[in-house]
């Protein structure tokens, strides 16, 4: 049961970065990302990292995912690419 | 998002939530010594608690907690704090942020060193923590 764990975390953080890429609600992207970015969490706690984990989840799932909300609110809510 | 928000449980919910956040944020903070943790971990959960209140309650009525003007005050008082700290012990005869010889009557290098680690640290999480806020002020172009 040890791989098994971190290939699930993989699959998802990739899902979770190809959703992000690919839909066109800005808003969805952000949650999206943020999902990403606690995955990446997750695997680098996984690997012994604990402090860069922490600081992974802290930063990356948490006050970047306001500011992007924020700047979203400021300009347009979908994608027109 | 200046206005206050029409639905109670998001306010309610928020005001519970963000003081025990930044309970964690100074418990981080003060637990950096001993694993994983510090400063800047620290001054980060501190500061989502206040952005929470401030995304949840609007604008105005979250000024009570941290005001707008002060947050960049506070944020060069960390950075000096951090600096003035390395700037004392390069000024007492040793290395930029050498604490052992930081001037401190009856104590032991070592227990100077433990103890000035903290310093460093009040001065990281007080320069983060505000400097968080000041750019989500700032975004909001208030």
């Amino acid at each position: 049961m040890q791989w098994q764990i971190e290939f699930l975390l993989f699959v998802i953080l990739i899902i979770a970065a190809l959703v992000a890429l690919g839909i066109r609600n800005l808003l969805a992207a952000v949650v999206t990302l943020t999902i990403f970015s606690f995955m990446a969490a997750l695997i680098m706690i996984y690997m012994g990292a604990l402090d860069v984990g922490f600081t992974e989840a802290v930063v990356g799932a948490g006050v970047v995912g306001i500011f992007n909300v924020v700047a979203i609110f400021k300009t347009s809510r979908k994608s027109c690419d | 998002m200046k206005s206050q928000t029409d639905s109670p449980i998001i306010e309610v919910a928020a005001r519970g939530l963000a003081p025990v956040i930044q309970l964690i944020g100074i418990y981080v903070f003060f637990h950096g010594h001993y694993g994983p943790g510090g400063g800047f971990q620290g001054g980060v959960l501190l500061a989502a608690g206040v952005l929470l209140l401030r995304m949840a309650v609007g604008f105005e009525n979250s000024q009570v907690q941290v005001p707008s003007r002060k947050t960049l005050i506070l944020c060069s008082v960390g950075a000096l704090i951090f600096a003035g700290t390395g700037l004392v012990a390069l000024l007492m005869g040793g290395n930029f942020m050498d604490y052992a010889h930081l001037p401190v009557p009856g104590m032991e290098a070592a227990d100077i060193r433990y103890y000035a680690i903290l310093f460093i640290e009040i001065g990281v999480t007080m320069a983060v923590m505000t400097a968080l806020i000041s750019i989500y002020d700032d975004l909001l172009g208030t």
